[in-house]
């Protein structure tokens, strides 16, 4: 048995000769690799970066799930047995309604170890006056602590503080401008049937959403329970999950447990991610296109070379090494070309994100996964062994005799 | 342990056995080399001299007949046995030099080592500078075979031949394509090396003035061995 060592150290030696040999075919195919494994690195993190994006933007102003009291419906009164019941029925008008025992929900869902973040909230809606000027608002009564934990507020401030409570509310940009006001500025709000308040305009936020910094009012739980006529109630708990893509199952789990109505953010956005889903297909077929051609262009400069070294070949099984060692010296090529193409195509690639990080659009920023393209390079090097495997197998099968004569 | 290097017991060679095509190249071949002799095989063209060598160098199987290598039997030998001693106890000289044109001329003379043990030693290398200056072709070392010309070539390929110091070398018209000068060098350069390093030659040849200056001739014909004989040693 030859030392496995040494074995490998001529295949080495043969496959780089080899390949230092051929050039010209050599760097053709490994612009043909980088340009490949450029375009699926860039490709791959300009789309992962897209998605994320966007995902991080439409959640950066709701909830992951949102927890809700169930929808109320026609009771109907118990038929005698062999009576039958025809009925015109028009849906219930849905008011606004407190969740029964939320102190136990929140605690529950505190406990909750996927669940970094619980926030109950009493919404509903109002109308916000100021001089002349009215505007129909949603307002939003919570606990600032808890809520920011969901949506940071905070971050998206563009004047004041986001202070709550003591007669303070917390406005949109959009409000602020139809209404003209300012920070220090007095807003009455009026809930209806007589509820009124007059409250102090202790920030201006800009989430970037239009209809949200239209309408939204932040005020403290019992200022805002009091404008609504719920007293002590909220009516939604929002929620905020550890995987984002886990929200649709947790919000089944959170029904079951709590016996209400879960909303994941995955069911209100079903269009998002509908066009998300396509997008990843779409990139996945391009990744996957790219790869084969890329896979068949090493095959197919591999299967030349055997056939160009056909003679060489044969000289090699006379002078005595093995078929085994034959075959291992083109799966080598194969694996190196892989691997330098997509060594050189990674940092292309890398290159071409940081381009369009500082050159492009500029809309958002595009990071690089730090496994994408060590991983890039690894399924490289094996596609390169793999497609190597035909003509490799070829070139070890060769019949010395043949071989040596063959012109 | 005996003096035969080689031993042919009624090798036969079939090809496309059991077919319409069927063609028997090889008949009832008995043939002794001993160590050390330098023996020219000649025959007419298709008279099975290549295909012969081929036999010998475990290149390829026999129909009929056993062959000893070294006293072995190795008609039922496996692949890797086959290959193990192509490397061990043949080397090789071919009509077309056939180098490897992505190694130096110096690489190329060490090929059979590093195919049997990886990284070739300082004495490995030492061994085949030696053999180079003994071809006349130390100087070129670290050329590319494609910047030698054909004569040099076939020296290297020699030189190649002789580094595992095989107690066999065989020889397929390795003046095929040379002139007749660097042919006779060639030639020359065979006696020389049998003399030196006592290992057997076989030369395959088409000339017959070659082929006289070899101390004994075999000659093929259709298969058959049809002259052995001893040559006078050339004069002078």
């Amino acid at each position: 048995m030859r030392p496995l060592l040494a074995s490998a150290w001529t295949e080495w030696l043969i496959a780089l000769r080899f390949l230092l040999d051929n050039r010209m075919q050599t760097l053709l195919i490994l612009f043909g690799i980088t340009v490949g494994s450029a375009v699926i690195v860039f490709i791959t993190a300009l789309i992962t970066g897209l998605q994320e994006n966007v995902i991080e933007r439409t959640l950066g102003t709701q909830a992951h799930i949102r927890i809700l009291p169930l929808d109320e419906f026609n009771r109907l009164a118990p038929l005698p047995d062999d009576a039958v019941s025809l009925v015109l029925e028009s849906p219930r008008a849905q008011r606004l309604r407190s969740i029964s025992n939320w102190q136990d929900v929140v605690a529950v869902l505190d406990q909750h170890p996927r669940l970094p973040a619980v926030s109950p909230v009493v919404s509903g809606p109002a109308l916000a006056l100021s001089g002349v000027a009215r505007a129909s608002v949603a307002l939003i009564g919570m606990d600032p602590e808890r809520y920011e934990r969901i949506i940071p507020v905070s971050d998206d401030l563009i004047a004041g503080a986001f202070r709550v409570g003591a007669g303070h509310a917390v406005i949109g940009s959009e409000l602020a401008g139809d209404l003209g006001l300012d920070v220090g500025d007095k807003l009455r709000l009026d809930g209806g049937d007589g509820r009124e308040a007059v409250v102090d305009i202790a920030g201006i936020f800009e989430l970037g959403v239009r209809e949200l910094d239209a309408r939204y009012v932040y005020l403290d739980l019992k200022q805002a329970q009091t404008l609504l006529a719920l007293p002590g109630g909220v009516t939604v708990i929002d929620t905020r999950v550890d995987e984002i893509f886990a929200a649709d199952e947790l919000a089944r789990r959170i029904e079951r447990l709590t016996g209400l109505q879960a909303e994941s953010w995955m069911q209100t956005n079903g269009q998002l991610l509908n066009a998300l889903t396509s997008q990843s297909m779409t990139t996945e077929m391009i990744r996957v296109f790219v790869g084969i051609s890329v896979a068949f262009g090493i095959a197919s400069v591999l299967a030349v070379s055997v056939v160009q070294r056909t003679r060489e070949i044969g000289i090699l099984r006379a002078m005595g090494s093995p078929r085994g060692q034959i075959l291992r010296v083109f799966l080598l090529q194969g694996g190196l070309l892989g691997l330098i193409g997509s060594g050189i195509g990674g940092a292309v690639g890398w290159g071409l994100v940081q381009i369009f990080n500082i050159f492009g659009p500029g809309l958002f920023w595009v990071p690089v996964e730090p496994a994408l393209v060590p991983v890039a390079m690894l399924i490289a090097t094996l596609a390169g062994v793999l497609a190597a495997a035909v003509p490799a197998r070829r070139a070890a099968r060769y019949d010395p005799a043949v071989a040596i004569r063959y012109v | 342990m005996s003096d035969e290097v080689l031993r042919l017991q009624g090798i036969g060679k079939t090809f496309n056995q059991g077919t319409p095509l069927e063609s028997t190249v090889l008949r009832d071949i008995d043939l002794r080399l001993g160590r050390g002799e330098l023996t020219a095989l000649i025959g007419p063209s298709g008279s099975g001299k290549s295909t012969l060598l081929n036999l010998i160098g475990l290149l390829d199987v026999p129909s009929a007949g056993e062959l000893y290598l070294q006293g072995r039997p190795t008609r039922d030998s496996d692949d890797t046995t086959r290959t193990h001693l192509r490397n061990q106890a043949l080397g090789f000289v071919f009509q077309f030099h056939h180098l490897i044109s992505a190694f130096s001329v110096l690489e190329n003379v060490l090929m059979p080592l590093i195919i049997r043990s990886g990284r070739p030693s300082a004495d490995a290398v030492e061994l085949a500078r030696s053999l180079l200056r003994e071809v006349g072709l130390e100087d070129l070392a670290d050329k590319k075979p494609t910047e030698i010309s054909g004569g040099q070539q076939q020296r290297v390929a020699i030189a190649r031949a002789l580094i595992t110091r095989p107690p066999l070398l065989l020889a397929d018209e390795p003046t095929g394509n040379l002139d007749s000068k660097t042919a006779a060098s060639v030639f020359e350069l065979f006696r020389r090396i049998n003399e030196q390093f006592g290992c057997s030659i076989l030369v395959v040849t088409h000339d017959p003035r070659l082929a006289a200056s070899c101390p004994r001739t075999v000659q093929l014909v259709d298969g058959r061995i049809v002259s052995d004989e001893l040559n006078k040693p050339p004069s002078g």
